[in-house]
């Protein structure tokens, strides 16, 4: 079956006549990492709301797994950009959480066993007791990937995930992501602003424009292009800057950015 | 002494309590200072004229001892008071005489029940209206023309529907208390942030396991100060009710010792209803900061 997630002509109108965006079609394979790049506004989470279920669109279908999107649901974990923990809870009951939800049949035992795991994936087996005001944003944004991860969902949804760490910090959790989404075969949808950040971690690159008024009146947003990196897979961030080809790409996403995503 | 002990706010504060408290027990020792008769004649009172005076109530003041300017009581009078009542607050030597710890007892019990019977309808329906706009609207009318009613109002109809006092009390108690708990429930549970709800929904979370893991640990601090408040009117309403009627608790107590003219036992009655509100609220706050969580 081709396409393991199918995004068929999307669209969303808050306002009657004027969608945000419409005609959004792409697919992903199953283990592709897409990015999604665009301006504030042009409804990037929506669109990611959409395939997680959280939202509805006012046009279009998403299929996965050959059925189609109704509602949230187990099979697509998600990254929200605000982290989204409990702040009454501990990471280990923030995590045992998802995994109690995902498996209510398991036993106390197991349920502690798949959150450690969890936990020991993004490297803070240290603070799994503690509260997330307790921890900085790196580390609470880590426990959002761990719990989404430890339901094993089919996709992963990143609502920006790294939008508010610092560039350190940023660094350090993006490899991280990579190694995980590496060994656990993950396909990946991410919603992103940083272009290095889309080149260092994605497969493909889509960039959206912002719906505008023009000359010839109003025209909606949607996915312009499709950009797909042809940086070796082994890239890191160290060496991305180095490699043959990484300024034609990032040049050619930032010129897009800053002359064709929004209607002057 | 230790010197940074009284750059302590603490410390300084308590100073100056302790210093109010010695402030508030001289002015009243002046204020009921028995003034020295004026050599006034006391053996010249005839015998019918003490025998009168005795009739009235008012002893023929003995050779030597000042005659009182006033019949508020003195310090004195009122230590003896409370030592006589806290050396034996259980006593029960009738309906119209009994310790102060029974009659306290009383009104806890009402309180409390009625304050629990208002945790059980408020907190639920609370619940429904914070989810449901449609149920918030639809009840906003009546909860905006019961909540400013006087709960003391309703005792005439309790009194008649219920025909039993003690059960009235108790159902004052549930109305003064269930309106701060409905609101504030209502409010928290409709303003749980949107991203924990998704998160419930993402892990296709049972509405049940929802309400019970998610919105009632998000809200549970502003249902804590809802049931604060309650219990800070509750015990406010609950004096007046008993006032009204009668029987037994401290109300009562306080009504029955004005008849019987005792202002001793007046005064300390009112220190013991101030004391009891002030340890319930400690206890709400402590409940309430069980349930906080820092974001």
């Amino acid at each position: 079956m081709e396409g393991f997630l199918r995004v068929e002509k999307l669209g969303k109108a808050f306002v009657a006549d004027k969608p945000v965006f419409s005609d959004v079609s792409f697919k992903l394979d199953r283990g592709e990492f897409v990015c999604i790049i665009g301006h504030s506004g042009c409804g990037k989470t929506t669109i990611l709301n959409v395939i997680a279920g959280l939202d509805t669109a006012s046009t279009g279908h998403v299929f996965m797994d050959g059925r189609e999107v109704a509602g949230p649901s187990l099979e697509r974990g998600v990254v929200f950009q605000s982290h989204a923990l409990m702040p009454w809870l501990t990471v280990r009951k923030n995590i045992a959480f998802a995994v109690e939800s995902r498996w209510p049949e398991k036993s106390a035992a197991q349920i502690d066993e798949a959150v450690r795991a969890a936990v020991e994936l993004v490297g803070l087996t240290p603070a799994i007791d503690k509260l997330p005001s307790q921890l900085s944003g790196g580390m609470k944004q880590r426990v959002g990937i761990a719990r989404a991860f430890a339901i094993q969902p089919k996709m992963l949804l990143l609502d920006e995930p790294f939008g508010a760490l610092d560039a350190l910090t940023r660094g350090t959790i993006q490899e991280e992501l990579i190694s995980i989404v590496r060994k656990t075969q993950q396909t990946v949808f991410m919603i992103t602003h940083d272009v290095d950040e889309a080149i260092l971690l994605a497969d493909r690159i889509l960039l959206m424009k912002n719906g505008g008024e023009t000359s010839s009146g109003y025209v909606p947003g949607g996915v312009a292009e499709v950009v797909v990196n042809t940086l070796p897979k082994d890239r890191s961030r160290q060496t991305l800057h180095h490699l043959d080809g990484y300024y034609e790409l990032r040049n050619n996403i930032v010129d897009f950015l800053v002359t064709r995503a929004k209607h002057h | 002494m230790n010197p940074s002990l009284f750059k302590s706010l603490g410390f300084r504060a308590g100073l100056v309590s302790v210093l109010i408290f010695v402030f508030i027990l001289a002015a009243w020792h002046a204020a009921t200072l028995p003034s020295r008769p004026a050599a006034a004649p006391t053996t010249a009172v005839s015998a019918e004229q003490a025998e009168y005076d005795k009739l009235m109530g008012k002893s023929a003041p003995a050779a030597g001892e000042a005659a009182k300017t006033t019949g508020f009581p003195t310090l004195a009078q009122m230590g003896d008071t409370i030592v006589k009542q806290l050396s034996n607050p259980f006593y029960d030597n009738g309906p119209n005489d009994k310790g102060i710890a029974i009659q306290l007892a009383y009104s806890l019990a009402r309180v409390g029940l009625g304050f629990l019977i208002a945790c059980a309808v408020a907190i639920p329906l609370g619940f429904l209206i914070g989810m449901s706009p449609l149920l918030r609207r639809a009840l906003d009318p009546y909860i905006q023309v019961l909540k400013p009613i006087s709960p003391l109002a309703w005792m005439p109809l309790a009194l008649y529907t219920i025909k039993d006092s003690s059960i009235s009390g108790v159902f004052v108690i549930f109305i003064c208390s269930v309106w701060p708990m409905l609101l504030n429930t209502a409010f928290g549970v409709a303003s749980v942030k949107r991203e924990w709800l998704n998160v419930a929904s993402t892990l296709e979370v049972k509405p049940l396991r929802k309400a019970l893991k998610v919105i009632l640990p998000a809200a549970a601090p502003t249902i804590l100060t809802g049931m604060r408040i309650s219990m800070g009117i509750a015990w406010l309403v609950i004096v007046a009710a008993e006032m009204l009627v009668g029987g037994t608790g401290i109300g009562y107590f306080v009504w029955n010792e004005w008849n019987n003219l005792s202002l001793t036992n007046v005064i300390f009655a009112i220190l013991v209803i101030g004391v009891v509100g002030m340890l319930l609220d400690l206890l709400f706050a402590r409940l309430q900061r069980a349930v906080t969580y820092v974001e």
